[in-house]
C-alpha cells in the first residue's frame, strides 16, 4: 500500500513538474522512478504525459502561453531521454500516434512555425524528425522512407518558397510515397484552397490546428487532446 | 511662430545610445548570417571576418557606411515632382503591400487577390490624398508566380501617378522591374536621377541576409534604385522577448544592411525600414496591431532618426478579419502613433489578418485616420495675431463667431474635414440616410472615389514600351493574356 501511494505521489510529482515547465525536476523524478523500479511506461503515461496533456488543455483554453508549452515539452524530452534506456534494456517502445518529418522548404529559412508545429506534435504524442530550414525537395523524400513517416509536414512563410511545397508532394509522389504518406503544409501565405490545389492532405492555420489535423490523418481524431 | 510638434519619443539619449552600442556588438558576436557569397565578399573586403557564413563586422565598415549613406531623398510621380521626402520630418502613408487575400465587401470572403483587386486598390489609392505613395498591395494569383513581382509593379505603374513601394522575389525580376520603372522615367539615368519607387528587403530575423536579399541589396544600390530595409524582429519568437532587446536586432539588421548596400555603391539611397511584432503567446500570431508592436515601431525609428537617417514602419494595419471596430482601433491607434514617431514612410493601411488581406473599404477608412494623424502633427497653431481677444471684439458677448470672416477663412486649416466615411450627423439625419455603419458607408465612399478614378495619362510609347517588356516575360512565363491591362 505504502508503494502505490508513493508511486501516486511520484506520478503526481510527475505531472507538475511538466506543468510547471521544470526540466531540472523532470529528470530528477525520472531517474527517481528508475531507481525505485516504477515501469518507465508506466512512468510515461501515468505521469508526464497527464501533465503535458494539462498543459494542452490550458493552452487551448488560453489560460497558458506558448513559452509555457515551450518548456513543457522540453521537460517533457528530457524525462523521456532519461527513461529511454531503460525502456530500450526491456525492449519496449512508447507507443507513438505515428511519425512525422517535418522542415521548412527550399529557399525558405523561416522557422518559428515549424518549430511550433514540431514542438507541438512531439507533445501530442507523434515522433517528429526536424529537418530544420532551407530543406531540399529530395531530403523530405528520403527522411520520409527512412524512418517510415506517417506525415511529412511541409513549411514556407513566402509566396516565393509556398511553390516548393508541390514540389514536395511531386517528388514524393515520384518516390512512389503517395498517399500512403500524407502531407500537411502550412505558412503564413498558405491558403486552404492552395493546399486543395497542390493536393495536400492537410492544412492548419496554427500549430493547435495543425496537431488536430495530424491526429485525425493518422485515425486518433478522436482520442483526447493534448 | 511655429507651432509645437507634437512628438513621441520612448527612448532617452542615453538608450539610444545603449542600443547603438548592443547592435554594434552583436555585429561582431554572434555575427550576421550571410548566404550570399557576393555580400561575404564585400564585407570581408572590408574587414569583416567571415567564416562559416557568418560575418562579424566591426564598427569601422559599419560607421563608414553612416558616413556616405543619404539623410534624404525623393520619390518622384510621375511628372517628376519630389512627393515623397524621405528624411524631411514630413510622415507619409501608404498602403499595406503584398496581401495574399482581399475582402471581399459584398460577402466577407477572404478570397485569393487577383490583377482585378489590385486594380481596384491602385485606383482608391490613387484618388485619397492621404496616401502619398502607392504600394504593390497584393500578389496576383492570376498571374504566374515566376513575374508575380513585376506583374504587380506593372499594373501600378498602368495606373497610377503616384510613387511606389514595392519589391522584388527574384534577381532575374529585379533587373525587369528596374527596366520597367526605367521606361516609366525616361532612361536609366533620369530613373536615377528621379527615383518613382522604392524597393523594400527584408533580413530575416535573427541577424540573417538570406542569399537572395543580400544580393538584391547589392543590385539595387548599384542601379542606384532606392531600397528600403524591412528588419522583422518578432520580439519573444526571433527575437528578445523585450521590447528594447527587439529594437537593437532591429539596429544590427538595419547597421549590417547599410554596410552592404554602401560597399556596393556609396551613397545610394537607403531607408530604416522595418515591421516588427511581438509574438502572440497564445496564438503564436504576429499581432501588427498591438501596442508593443507600434512601440517597437516608434522606438526604432527614434534610433535611425538618431544616425540622420529617412526611416520606414509598417503600421495603420489590423489584424481583425473584418472591418469591425478592433480594425477601427487598432488601426488609427498605431497610425497616430507612427505619425507621432515622425516616421517618413508608413506602410500598412487597409491590411487586415496579420497584413494577409488587403480590403478597399478598410483604405478609405485609414484615410481618416491617417488625415486626423496630419492634423495632430501641425499642431496648436497661431495663425491670427491675438489668440482670441480680436475674435471676441468681433463676435461681443453673443458670440457671433460662426460669421465672422476669420471663421470663414481658417476653418479648412483649422479642422480636418473628414469623408463621410466619418458619422458626425444626427441621430434622425443618420437613420434618414439607412442607418448605415462604418463599413458600408466605406463601400458607398469605395464606389464614389472609383467613379471619379481616371486612369493617368501615359506618353503612348512609353507605354508600349512597357506591355512589350510585360509580355515577353509572361510568355516566357505561360501567360498569354495581361489581365488588368486596360485597352487604349
Amino acid at each position: 500500500m505504502t508503494t502505490e501511494m508513493t508511486s501516486e505521489a511520484l506520478f503526481e510529482a510527475m505531472r507538475r513538474s511538466i506543468i510547471d515547465g521544470d526540466d531540472e525536476r523532470a529528470a530528477e523524478l525520472a531517474g527517481e522512478a528508475l531507481r525505485a523500479g516504477v515501469d518507465p511506461l508506466r512512468a510515461i503515461d501515468d505521469g508526464f504525459v497527464i501533465g503535458l496533456r494539462e498543459v494542452g488543455d490550458r493552452f487551448s483554453r488560453g489560460d497558458m502561453f506558448l513559452p509555457e508549452m515551450m518548456l513543457a515539452a522540453k521537460a517533457m524530452k528530457r524525462a523521456v531521454a532519461v527513461l529511454e534506456p531503460e525502456l530500450d534494456r526491456r525492449a519496449m517502445k512508447r507507443q507513438v500516434l505515428g511519425r512525422v518529418v517535418i522542415g521548412s522548404v527550399k529557399g525558405d529559412i523561416h522557422e518559428i512555425g515549424k518549430n511550433l508545429v514540431a514542438t507541438m506534435l512531439a507533445a501530442a504524442g507523434f515522433e517528429v524528425h526536424d529537418l530544420g530550414v532551407d530543406v531540399p525537395f529530395d531530403r523530405f523524400v528520403e527522411k520520409a522512407r527512412e524512418v517510415d513517416a506517417d506525415i511529412v509536414g511541409v513549411s514556407a512563410l513566402l509566396t516565393t518558397t509556398m511553390t516548393g511545397q508541390r514540389t514536395v508532394i511531386e517528388t514524393l509522389a515520384a518516390g512512389g510515397l503517395r498517399p500512403r504518406v500524407k502531407v500537411i503544409v502550412g505558412g503564413a501565405p498558405v491558403t486552404r484552397e492552395w493546399a486543395e490545389e497542390i493536393g495536400a492532405d492537410g492544412y492548419g492555420e496554427d500549430a493547435a490546428q495543425a496537431v488536430t489535423v495530424a491526429r485525425r490523418l493518422v485515425g486518433a481524431a478522436d482520442a483526447a487532446v493534448v | 511662430m511655429t507651432p509645437l510638434r507634437p512628438r513621441l519619443e520612448l527612448l532617452d539619449a542615453a538608450l539610444v545610445e545603449r542600443v547603438l552600442g548592443e547592435a554594434f556588438a552583436l555585429l561582431l558576436d554572434p555575427g550576421v548570417r550571410v548566404r550570399s557569397p557576393e555580400v561575404a565578399e564585400l564585407l570581408a573586403a572590408a574587414g569583416a571576418s567571415v567564416a562559416d557564413g557568418v560575418a562579424r563586422i566591426p564598427e569601422g565598415p559599419v560607421r563608414a557606411a553612416l558616413v556616405t549613406v543619404p539623410h534624404e531623398f525623393a520619390l518622384h510621380d510621375r511628372a517628376g515632382d519630389p512627393v515623397v521626402r524621405y528624411g524631411s520630418g514630413e510622415v507619409h502613408f501608404d498602403p499595406g503591400s503584398s496581401g495574399v487575400h482581399v475582402l471581399d465587401p459584398e460577402t466577407l470572403e477572404h478570397r485569393s487577390s487577383r490583377s482585378a483587386d489590385l486594380v481596384r486598390l491602385v485606383q482608391v489609392a490613387e484618388m485619397l490624398p492621404q496616401y502619398a505613395a502607392q504600394s504593390t498591395a497584393v500578389v496576383c494569383a492570376d498571374v504566374p508566380a515566376a513575374i508575380g513581382d513585376l506583374y504587380r509593379l506593372f499594373l501600378v505603374l498602368l495606373h497610377s501617378d503616384k510613387p511606389i513601394v514595392t519589391g522584388a522575389f527574384t534577381a532575374q525580376t529585379t533587373e525587369v522591374m528596374i527596366d520597367l520603372l526605367a521606361a516609366d522615367a525616361g532612361g536609366r539615368r533620369a530613373l536615377e536621377a528621379r527615383p518613382r519607387a522604392v524597393f523594400d528587403v527584408c533580413p530575416s530575423p535573427p541577424l540573417t541576409w538570406t542569399e537572395f536579399a543580400g544580393s538584391n541589396l547589392v543590385a539595387l544600390a548599384r542601379a542606384g534604385v532606392p531600397a528600403e530595409i524591412v528588419s522583422m524582429p518578432l520580439a519573444g519568437g526571433a527575437a528578445p522577448v523585450t521590447l528594447v532587446g527587439s529594437v537593437v536586432q532591429h539596429a544590427a539588421e538595419c547597421l549590417s544592411g547599410i554596410a552592404i548596400h554602401q560597399l556596393a555603391r556609396p551613397g545610394a539611397p537607403v531607408v530604416w525600414g522595418g515591421a516588427p511584432a511581438i509574438l502572440d503567446m497564445r496564438a503564436g500570431t504576429t499581432p501588427m496591431g498591438a501596442i508593443e508592436t507600434a512601440m517597437i515601431d516608434a522606438a526604432c525609428a527614434q534610433v535611425g532618426r538618431s544616425l540622420g537617417l529617412p526611416t520606414h514602419a509598417y503600421l495603420g494595419a489590423s489584424d481583425a478579419k473584418i472591418v469591425d471596430a478592433q480594425a477601427g482601433l487598432e488601426s488609427g491607434i498605431s497610425a497616430i502613433l507612427g505619425a507621432l514617431a515622425g516616421i517618413d514612410m508608413i506602410s500598412g493601411a487597409g491590411m487586415l489578418d496579420f497584413l494577409l488581406c488587403q480590403s478597399a473599404e478598410k483604405l478609405v477608412i485609414d484615410a481618416e485616420a491617417i488625415g486626423m494623424a496630419k492634423r495632430l502633427m501641425r499642431g496648436v497653431e497661431t495663425p491670427t495675431e491675438t489668440l482670441a481677444t480680436a475674435a471676441f471684439r468681433e463676435a461681443g458677448l453673443e458670440g457671433r463667431f460662426l460669421e465672422l470672416a476669420e471663421t470663414n477663412r481658417l476653418f479648412r486649416r483649422e479642422q480636418h474635414l473628414p469623408s463621410r466615411v466619418i458619422d458626425r450627423v444626427s441621430h434622425r439625419t443618420w437613420q434618414e440616410a439607412g442607418a448605415l455603419d462604418t463599413f458600408a458607408r466605406a463601400r458607398r465612399r469605395v464606389d464614389e472615389v472609383l467613379a471619379t478614378y481616371r486612369r493617368p495619362v501615359i506618353p503612348v510609347g512609353v507605354e508600349a514600351e512597357m506591355v512589350a517588356l510585360v509580355r515577353g516575360e509572361a510568355r516566357r512565363a505561360g501567360m498569354d493574356i495581361l489581365p488588368g491591362v486596360p485597352a487604349r
